[in-house]
């Protein structure tokens, strides 16, 4: 903990100094916990990886930096003629041998709940273009493109002259945002029309590639209701980078008449209940 | 057999007399040494080369907005870096070190097939001459990443069949200098050197030549298929024809992994030669090291997925590829380990070759930390296609493979050329090229934890203040790099005499430091005795 304290006074420390007065939040140095129960075992897995790391840094630079101060030759140091011990090698070849184990346990753990995407409550097919997202609620008669925002894309051009600092989410805004249910276990089929691109969002902790001709599949169940960002994560063309994925979590009954909204266009009041109740079982599913 | 022919090499040269005069000397290159100095000038070359490329991509990535190119050649420089850094300056400079040391190390007068040496250098300056044309020919350079996935690399321009053809012309260079490594060392070397008896550079070598052999071909299997695709109509990679895009990247990084190792292993070698010398103080753990490098070879040919987990394997692959993958710590902990105990207990000084070395083993071991966190696979979901993979092997190819370089050139170059260097200068470009590498890399890690994917020309603005750490530490490096050159060359061109040992350390112990600096144009005509 100490040393990402240090650096995060650190990074206050130089922000103070930067002209650019951004957002503490963009000094921003670890992985976020996220907003699902993958994202956040991952984050746990992270977490336990990188203090492993750090204890073994800590024993071997330590060693190293021990040798370097200790045994130097200016002030007279005078060399062992020591050359090898098996024992020592069984020992350094034993110990990263447990400790692997320690971390393979917890991590074959999570892989396994990451690949099950059995009781879902609702697929979404996502369909990558260059370079845009298309989203298909299957079964569910709504289906459109999503695509960067419009001042996005114009302050994006090269030599637009637009200050990116005054465009609200620069770079991660879409026309038409992914609306999910909050709750719900949403399962995602991947597919792709041209090259390959990955769907990702951090927040859920899950990323894979769209490719053509197949179709990968991953879930996510959001525990928050809010605006979660990513991007495209694998290279897919001149465009690559301004395909970005927003995905609104809304409240079960916001998401059923947004739903209800594209489903029906302007369909009259009583109509859209209709359309709600017809939605009903999946709800219930939810429920569940 | 292999005496006699090591005989009548020696009379070919007419050994009586120096290096030929004029371009000729070079052209017509058969010594072992002249090849290695031009394998290595190349190499130099190439670094600069695709080091501009770099200050490109940082020079866009500074803040965010697209100032300077558009976003295709922003990806083609993506390309051509890694391209560049990995096939013409990395490799070709351990090329042009195997060239100059094995035959000083094993005690041979050359490498066994000096005609075949002369061609696998020359086709270099073809291959990248074809590599570089194609950023003015219509449609630009190849824009797909060096990785080359389809089917986002058949939409490459007019540069398509010039960029499989230059790696085809690279690969057979490679497959030529692995299979003269291989000859040389299994048949010329001096009696009484075992194979447990010779240096460890000459081993990490060895190794690399097999991984060489076994995988350069299945990257030209693997471009070949992407031209027959392009085009006589082929589907090998496109869905559309019942083919699989998926398959190109089993294919590709089964040779890819190994490829890694390829840049890495001669690194191990030299930092294992460098280390014991200006530790006063043997090896620690010589079998160890042999052992661990071949364990690690062996490993790389089974841990290819591990580049691609985001694709959809099925679930008994992803277990495989990460318990394998996390193998690869224990021979890797193993070096780590012998290194610091060789240094244990030693008398160290801080000549510029040991500055780099050390530099190597702390900076390489944060690279193989970020390894070992990239194994994870539930992790690496989150980790793959971001800065923090950009980080992870950066650090194993900067501060590791390229440290590695500059420390065996700091080592060697007296021997080479019969002169001290500036050691002054030495340190300062050392000091400069550490520093400023963890100010380039090191925030980069945090900018992939934070979300930010790699090959983007722009980015979001939170992502803006490491961005601009990460850049002005590029210019720094960038610009120290001039440093280093200037040094190597004013080396070449005079300084202070340098004695045979060179180190005064006692050590360091090897064959290469019993001839004089410089050697002979030929050397070790008669075999020394090993004992």
């Amino acid at each position: 903990m100490k040393i990402v304290k240090y650096a995060a006074a650190g990074s206050i420390a130089a922000a103070a100094l930067l002209p650019s007065g951004a957002a503490l939040a963009a000094w921003e140095l670890n992985m976020p916990v996220g907003v699902t129960e993958l994202s956040r075992d991952i984050h746990g897995l992270h977490m336990l990886v990188l203090w492993v790391c750090v204890l073994i840094a800590i024993a071997v630079f330590g060693m190293m930096i021990y040798s370097i101060v200790k045994f130097r030759h200016s002030t007279g140091a005078v060399p062992a003629n020591f050359d090898h011990s098996t024992k020592a090698e069984i020992i350094w070849t034993t110990i990263p041998v447990l400790i692997l184990v320690g971390l393979a346990i917890p991590a074959a753990a999570t892989l396994v709940k990451i690949e099950d995407t059995r009781d879902s409550n609702l697929t979404i097919k996502v369909t990558g273009y260059q370079w845009k997202w298309e989203y298909e609620y299957l079964d569910q008669n709504v289906k459109f493109f999503s695509t960067l925002a419009r001042d996005s894309d114009a302050a994006r051009q090269t030599g637009s002259g637009v200050d990116p600092y005054t465009i609200p989410n620069y770079l991660l805004e879409v026309d038409k945002p992914l609306v999910v249910p909050v709750g719900a276990k949403v399962r995602v089929l991947l597919t792709s029309n041209d090259v390959i691109h990955a769907w990702w969002v951090p927040q859920f902790g899950m990323k894979k590639d769209a490719i053509p001709g197949f179709v990968n599949e991953l879930w996510f169940r959001a525990d928050e209701p809010g605006i979660y960002r990513g991007q495209c994560a694998e290279l897919c063309g001149r465009d690559h980078a301004f395909m970005p994925v927003v995905v609104h979590v809304k409240p079960q009954d916001e998401y059923e008449s947004w739903l209800a909204e594209q489903q029906g266009g302007a369909a009259p009041a009583a109509a859209q209940a209709q359309t709600v109740e017809n939605a009903a079982p999946v709800t219930a599913a939810v429920a569940e | 057999m292999a005496h006699a022919h090591a005989h009548d090499a020696a009379h070919d040269h007419h050994d009586d007399h120096g290096p030929a005069k004029g371009l000729g000397r070079w052209l017509f290159a058969t010594n072992h040494k002249d090849i290695g100095t031009m394998y290595m000038l190349f190499s130099l070359l190439m670094f600069f080369i695709g080091g501009g490329m770099a200050m490109v991509i940082r020079a866009e990535l500074f803040q965010p907005g697209m100032q300077l190119v558009d976003p295709m050649f922003f990806n083609q420089m993506t390309t051509m870096h890694a391209l560049i850094m990995i096939f013409g300056a990395v490799m070709p400079a351990f090329v042009g070190l195997a060239n100059w040391m094995i035959p000083l190390q094993v005690g041979a007068p050359d490498m066994a097939l000096p005609r075949m040496n002369n061609f696998s250098f020359w086709i270099l300056p073809f291959a990248f001459t074809l590599l570089l044309a194609t950023l003015f020919v219509p449609g630009g350079a190849p824009a797909g990443g060096w990785t080359m996935y389809p089917p986002l690399s058949q939409q490459t321009g007019d540069a398509f069949p010039m960029l499989i053809f230059a790696v085809h012309l690279m690969g057979a260079s490679s497959i030529m200098g692995a299979i003269n490594v291989i000859v040389t060392i299994m048949n010329m070397r001096a009696p009484g050197m075992s194979l447990l008896k010779m240096p460890i550079f000459v081993w990490t070598w060895l190794i690399t030549a097999y991984l060489l052999i076994a995988v350069m071909p299945v990257l030209a299997g693997a471009v070949t298929m992407l031209l027959t695709d392009h085009y006589f109509g082929t589907t090998f990679f496109e869905a559309a024809g019942g083919g699989d895009p998926v398959m190109f990247q089993h294919i590709f990084w089964f040779f890819g992994h190994p490829e890694v190792y390829i840049m890495i292993l001669p690194a191990f070698g030299i930092v294992s030669e460098i280390i014991p010398t200006f530790s006063r103080k043997p090896l620690f753990g010589y079998d160890a090291m042999v052992y661990a490098t071949a364990s690690i070879a062996f490993l790389s040919f089974i841990v290819w997925a591990h580049h691609m987990f985001t694709v959809g394997m099925p679930l008994a692959g992803q277990m495989f590829f990460m318990l394998a993958t996390m193998l690869i710590a224990v021979p890797t902990g193993v070096k780590v380990f012998n290194w610091t105990a060789t240094m244990f207990k030693g008398s160290i000084s801080f000549e510029p070759p040991m500055l780099f070395a050390i530099s190597f083993l702390f900076l390489f071991t944060i690279g193989g930390f970020s390894g070992l966190m990239l194994a994870i696979v539930p992790a690496d979901f989150q980790y793959h296609d971001t800065y923090f993979v950009v980080a992870h092997f950066h650090y194993v190819l900067v501060p590791g493979a390229v440290f590695s370089l500059m420390a065996a050139a700091y080592y060697w170059l007296p021997k080479w050329t019969g002169h001290m260097y500036n050691m002054t200068l030495a340190k300062w470009h050392f000091w400069l090229s550490t520093i400023f590498v963890n100010v380039l890399f090191f925030p980069q890690h945090f900018l992939g934890l934070a979300g930010m994917p790699r090959r983007i020309p722009d980015y979001s603005t939170q992502f803006a203040d490491w961005n601009m750490i990460s850049s002005i530490g590029a210019f720094g490096f960038g610009l120290s790099q001039l440093l280093f050159a200037y040094i190597v060359f004013s080396c070449i061109r005079g300084g202070e005499k340098a004695t045979d040992k060179v180190w005064d350390s006692g050590r360091p112990h090897g064959l290469e430091w019993t001839l004089s600096s410089p050697p002979p144009y030929h050397s070790f005509e008669t075999a020394p005795e090993v004992k």
